[in-house]
């Protein structure tokens, strides 16, 4: 405890954006749909190559993204298809980043990417919970922050902001009077 | 009489040791633990809803209600991940003042998590010793920003005010006084028989395993991963700052997590120490008229300023397009913002990737193996959750 670490040189330990997008192009060759490296290196894919293309970003040596940082939908209402799922992963070994997106229609699902990272049980049911976006294969699709009852999902664009839900809701739950 | 009843314990979400509002349902056989379940969102208030319908500097306060132990570290990073989607360069002196308080918050929310941690797990003198350090320092944040909890001490662009030497002179004493202090809260736990058997060999979590669980904070670090992202990545001026990242000895349970948090309290009041011999005199607000508003002396004085001051505050401002993500090290882990701005005032989308919301769900990882019931309360401790944060 409390000895002297070594500095860590970071240059030398992370992958350049160019060498990462290389590595993943070189194993698939047609998947990747466009690349943006502008601030944050970002991928979009085909939302039926996900879970190959997550398990070989977390197995693959060289690339080694161990840790999913976060899972989160975007709607984009005007569009076709509707939403974004975006994965934002991270090496905990070579300190890089990458965020992947792939698109979903309204009554499409995606496959989970829980048999990789644990860490997307959770992620997953909060984009299930809050867009309504199915995941085939997940343990344990449940609503996680709202009740499991509960009608609507919230950030889509059309769930407006003031509504009387909640109170409908309780309004069912609630028993006023029992009749003797 | 051989029949094995397994009995379900509702736990929360009003228990005194599940810290806020957290429901366990936890399957028991006898006094074992088979199966923790948490139920979540009893404090679900639409936080990223509300986001998309506030400008950027609206939402400022909001962060506040994320960790409200912390708040602090919540403003740093929404401010940093603003900044880097507008491209804008903050003053040396303002990075170095956000350090100085982002780890005096550090500070604080560690002895929130030890005084509740050692209270839940019937140390009663702790919590009087941590909340007798705690109260210097919400003072000194009530004399920087005049609020104690939700502080909103930064602005998009830099600091709203200077450290003078009032408030100099109060951390300086601080830093002063505050490793005596925590020999005396060691002094109490760290060879406490008592406390040796209810942290050691409770919520074994490994490396890989806290990976996995996308564990962060002094809960990876806990179990022996050396991953800071003050080191990895580092953000404001933490790149010349020096400090030691502590990982434990290496087990990953209760115990470990607790001598890291103990380290990194040692290591905050190192950093502070250093920040003051080296933080450099110079603005305090980004050079950018298009965010930062003019000074009051202008606005009080020319017609210009404060029809300048009233666009900024009334219409916002508008960012280019794109999207950003950006991560801190807060007291609890990885404290991420993902914007995603279409150009107008306010954002598209916002996605706060919370550490603790992460760090909870390995609790069901951390209960196997034979934990009993007692010990789901040390490892609801050790997790250090806040459910302001979990539920958003």
């Amino acid at each position: 405890m409390g000895s002297a670490y070594p500095t860590i040189e970071l240059e030398e330990a992370r992958m350049s954006k160019q060498e990462i997008i290389e590595a993943v192009k070189a194993k698939f060759t047609d998947v990747i749909e466009s690349v943006d490296d502008t601030k944050d290196l970002t991928i979009r894919v085909k939302k039926e190559n996900i879970l190959e293309i997550c398990r070989f970003l977390a197995c693959a040596p060289d690339l080694g993204f161990d840790y999913l940082s976060d899972i989160c939908g975007v709607d984009y209402s005007a569009r076709q298809p509707r939403f974004d799922v975006v994965y934002h992963i991270y090496s905990v070994n070579k300190k890089h980043r990458l965020r992947i997106k792939a698109a979903a229609g309204e009554n499409e699902s995606i496959d989970s990417v829980e048999s990789v990272w644990k860490a997307a049980n959770w992620y997953e049911r909060e984009v299930y919970d809050m867009f309504g976006i199915v995941f085939d294969n997940h343990p344990d699709l449940r609503r996680i922050l709202l009740p499991d009852d509960w009608k609507g999902h919230p950030l889509r664009k059309d769930y407006p902001l003031v509504t009387d839900v909640g109170e409908k809701w309780l309004e069912e739950k609630l028993v006023t009077h029992v009749p003797v | 009489m051989s029949e094995v009843q397994e009995l379900i314990v509702n736990m929360g979400p009003q228990h005194p040791s599940t810290h806020g509002v957290l429901r366990l349902i936890v399957h028991l056989d006898g006094e074992v633990v088979t199966r923790v379940i948490p139920d979540l969102g009893y404090l679900h208030r639409g936080l990223e809803k509300l986001a998309e319908n506030k400008t950027y500097a609206q939402f400022l306060p909001v962060t506040d209600r994320l960790d409200y132990l912390a708040a602090i570290s919540n403003n740093l990073a929404y401010c940093l991940a603003v900044e880097k989607l507008l491209g804008l360069d903050v003053p040396k002196r303002a990075s170095y003042i956000r350090v100085i308080l982002a780890e005096l918050t550090r500070i604080v929310s560690h002895l929130v998590w030890l005084a509740t941690h050692a209270l839940d797990l019937g140390a009663f003198t702790p919590f009087l010793y941590c909340f007798r350090e705690r109260e210097l320092l919400l003072d000194i944040f009530e004399m920087y920003c005049g609020s104690r909890l939700t502080t909103t001490a930064f602005r998009i662009g830099g600091v709203p005010k200077d450290i003078d030497s009032q408030i100099k002179q109060k951390i300086e004493e601080f830093v002063k006084i505050f490793p005596s202090k925590m020999n005396e809260y060691e002094a109490l736990l760290t060879n406490n028989k008592i406390w040796l058997e209810r942290t050691m060999n409770v919520g074994i979590i490994s490396a890989e395993d806290a990976i996995n669980y996308s564990l962060s904070g002094p809960c990876v670090r806990g179990s022996g991963v050396e991953w800071d992202i003050r080191r990895a990545e580092p953000y404001c001026v933490y790149n010349e700052l020096d400090f030691d990242i502590p990982t434990g000895r290496g087990v990953g349970d209760t115990y470990d997590r607790y001598l890291v948090r103990l380290e990194e309290m040692r290591q905050s009041n190192r950093m502070i120490k250093q920040a003051f011999e080296k933080m450099p005199e110079g603005n305090l607000m980004a050079d950018d008229p298009r965010v930062v508003p003019p000074t009051r002396d202008n606005v009080q004085t020319r017609i210009e300023s404060l029809i300048h001051h009233f666009h900024i505050m009334a219409e916002g401002f508008n960012p280019p397009v794109g999207e950003v993500y950006q991560a801190i090290e807060a007291p609890k882990g990885e404290l991420g913002f993902y914007i995603i701005s279409d150009g107008s005032p306010k954002p598209y989308r916002m996605k706060i990737r919370v550490p603790s919301f992460a760090n909870l769900q390995a609790i069901e990882k951390m209960c196997e193996n034979g934990m009993m019931l007692a010990d789901v309360v040390a490892i609801i401790g050790t997790l250090d959750i806040v459910l302001g944060e979990i539920d958003r």
